[in-house]
């Protein structure tokens, strides 16, 4: 009975610390604008399969994507023996799911055989992370907190692992010594049990228990350190890709305030008759993070910094400023510095800081080159070109700011029609002397 | 051999006659102005009349469709530029549009639809790749069967609208040495002109992206790049010239098509 209370106990605190966390996290998202509506729930639903559970973007690197991708299908299957473990944990019993017969027996032995497979992967990844010099990890942005980040994020998933293991060896162990059936199938746990095989009852008793509190333990910290970190992708990927932006990369969004205040100047008839419009047409672009959509800010809080983007970038590869990942690691930091300040004061808050500038140079900004290898490379479905191409929208409509070959360019396109300084009179010269043979 | 002189048809005469063509051809402002890529324009308007299609062009009424404004982040002139031209082809009754520019083929297919502008839009290595396949165009492998040919993903016919089939398939029945860039398809990397880089100094970097990518072509020891975009063949013919690489050829597909057939 101390032992229900004092899981139930510590459940709650768990559950607690993480809808305060996430309470605040969702306030923040008040003061974002709104973005395309989500329809089509179908087609949404197949993205996700395919992008999250089937992992096909992480397959794009096809190596290093299939230990990823062990990692991941591991902890679809091993979630299912921590719910288990929740409701052992209430209710005093054990292996309370065996009443789900074959099917537990499957999912147990899944569990633990991916146990030792996301083990390895998790080894593989430090050992990348601490004993090679992967590029994609480096760059301006890549602060010490971020790499501290991974390497907690993948010490404690192994440790996930190692008590994971731990627990079925003992648990086999134990049954086998008293004689008592064992619920589940764990071939690893099974053959890892012989280390264990001196132990008195007792001994093996209290092994179960510590390697069970320790995994349990360890997942209510985790599910509340990951909020604080980027590894914050391993809730919100899966929606993530869910919430998807369906339309074709090479598409913009449409400023519909511009295309009021156009169609009046088009059509001065119309200036007067027109219905005012309904909201008041705040700032063009974006400036600072009450500009971004919630899918802007929603991508930055799914990004884990893998660094993909960044490495198929044909500015950054070059040396230039830009770097994809930058522009969502600075959106998200911004919301977390300013959010708070937002939330207490409202709307009009300002601390003289802004996403542009103070975070995102204009150099970073005038270099892409909207060719979207970053946003069919992000494994998540995170779209970077058009928050980029909204900060230019600031830049050019509100502060007419824009590097003197672009400004040309505009006057050329009002002048001229075309963005060179070319007659239209001269349109039709290429069909000038135009000859086909015919036979 | 006789020559036929060609008369562009164009949208106002035909209207003013009371004739309507099928498809509007949308030159584009590289497609008019550039030296080198008229050439692509006159490439596939002798195509256009080999096939005997019923198209038009605008001429002089043609301007920008704002596309280089808008990723400039002028969202004002881009949709100055798109609701006067929905206004032209409104008075056309245009339904079906035939571009070579895929900056200006991505725009009207997925942009000006948010205006009001919906059309049939083709691009033209879509259009070539369907006369190929039916016949009407007739290629084969005897002009360019031992020249080794590689093919550079324009990023508004690729990643932006799925185009990769289409080119590929006609390349190869042109050459029967037909190879890959190490990047390619959706892995491709950019010439460095999109974005309105075209016309604006790059910024300050370790090298220039059409370098970077004039060097992947090299490495295919390609001896033609086919390409299907205007400011992609501006990049990589200024790449090849200053790596002193002219032997290699930039092409574009329609020429290729053009010299194949021997129009």
């Amino acid at each position: 009975m101390v032992r229900q209370i004092a899981f139930a106990v510590t459940l709650l605190i768990t559950l607690g610390v993480f809808a305060f966390t996430i309470n605040r996290l969702i306030s923040y998202f008040r003061f974002t604008k709104a973005s395309f509506p989500v329809r089509d729930l179908g087609k949404r639903f197949r993205v996700m399969l395919e992008v999250a559970i089937g992992q096909t973007k992480i397959f794009r690197h096809p190596v290093m994507g299939f230990f990823h991708a062990l990692v991941f299908w591991g902890f679809c299957v091993i979630a299912f023996g921590s719910i288990e473990m929740v409701i052992d944990g209430l209710s005093g019993a054990e292996r309370s799911l065996r009443v789900l017969g074959g099917f537990h027996d499957f999912i147990m032995a899944s569990g633990d055989i991916f146990a030792l497979l996301v083990t390895i992967s998790i080894l593989i990844f430090l050992s990348r992370r601490l004993f090679v010099h992967v590029k994609r990890f480096e760059g301006i942005e890549m602060k010490k907190k971020s790499h501290q980040d991974a390497n907690l994020a993948l010490s404690m998933i192994l440790l996930l692992m190692i008590s994971l293991l731990g627990m079925n060896a003992a648990y086999v162990q134990m049954q086998t010594d008293a004689g008592e059936p064992i619920y589940g199938v764990y071939p690893v746990g099974a053959a890892l049990s012989v280390l264990l095989a001196g132990l008195s009852p007792q001994g093996l008793h209290l092994a179960h228990e510590v390697f069970w509190w320790a995994h349990i333990l360890l997942i209510f910290a985790f599910a509340n350190i990951l909020p604080y970190s980027k590894h914050f992708h391993v809730f919100m990927s899966v929606p993530n890709t869910f919430l998807t932006r369906l339309e074709p990369l090479g598409k913009l969004t449409n400023m519909d305030d511009i295309t009021r205040e156009v169609k009046l100047m088009l059509d001065p008839e119309t200036a007067f008759s027109a219905p005012a419009a309904e909201t008041p047409v705040g700032r063009f672009g974006v400036k600072d993070v009450e500009d971004v959509s919630w899918k802007n800010y929603f991508d930055s809080l799914s990004c884990t910094e893998c660094g993909r983007c960044t490495a198929v970038c044909p500015a950054n590869t070059t040396g230039k400023m830009l770097s994809p990942r930058k522009i969502f690691m600075d959106l998200r930091a911004r919301m977390k510095e300013k959010g708070p300040g937002l939330v207490k004061n409202g709307r009009e808050f300002s601390d003289n800081r802004s996403l542009l500038r103070d975070y995102i140079s204009e150099a970073e900004l005038w270099a892409c080159t909207t060719c979207n290898a970053c946003a069919q490379e992000c494994p998540v479905n995170i779209n970077h070109p058009t928050l980029i191409v909204d900060m230019r929208r600031y830049l050019v409509m509100e502060e007419s700011s824009a590097p003197g070959g672009l400004k040309t360019m505009f006057s050329n396109i009002e002048n001229n029609g075309a963005p060179w300084q070319y007659s239209p009179e001269d349109r039709l010269l290429w069909a000038e002397n135009l000859e086909i043979k015919v036979s | 051999m006789e020559s036929k002189i060609i008369s562009v048809p164009v949208m106002a005469d035909l209207f003013a006659r009371g004739e309507k063509p099928e498809f509007l051809f949308w030159v584009g402002c590289a497609g008019a102005y550039d030296d080198r890529y008229r050439k692509v324009t006159r490439a596939f308007t002798k195509i256009l009349t080999h096939l005997n299609i019923s198209y038009a062009v605008l001429g002089k009424e043609e301007t920008c469709t704002g596309d280089p404004a808008r990723r400039a982040g002028n969202e004002m002139l881009y949709q100055m530029q798109a609701l006067q031209i929905i206004d032209t082809l409104t008075r056309y009754d245009v339904k079906k549009i035939i571009t070579i520019c895929p900056h200006c083929f991505n725009i009207f297919r997925n942009e000006y639809p948010d205006l009001g502008g919906h059309y049939e839009v083709t691009n033209y290595v879509q259009f070539l790749d369907q006369y190929i396949e039916n016949g009407s165009l007739k290629v084969d492998d005897t002009l360019f069967g031992n020249t080794r040919i590689t093919y550079h993903d324009p990023c508004y016919l690729g990643r932006g609208n799925d185009i990769y089939a289409e080119p590929r398939s006609i390349l190869k029945r042109l050459t029967r040495d037909f190879v890959e860039l190490e990047r390619n398809k959706s892995f491709s990397y950019c010439c460095g002109a999109g974005g309105a880089q075209m016309f604006k100094e790059a910024e300050e970097g370790k090298k220039e992206v059409f370098i970077e990518r004039t060097e992947e072509v090299l490495r295919s020891k390609a001896g033609i790049v086919a390409t299907a975009c205007p400011f992609c063949m501006t990049m990589l013919t200024d790449g090849l010239k200053y790596k002193n690489s002219e032997e290699v050829k930039n092409l574009d597909i329609a020429e290729l098509i053009v010299q194949v057939m021997d129009l």
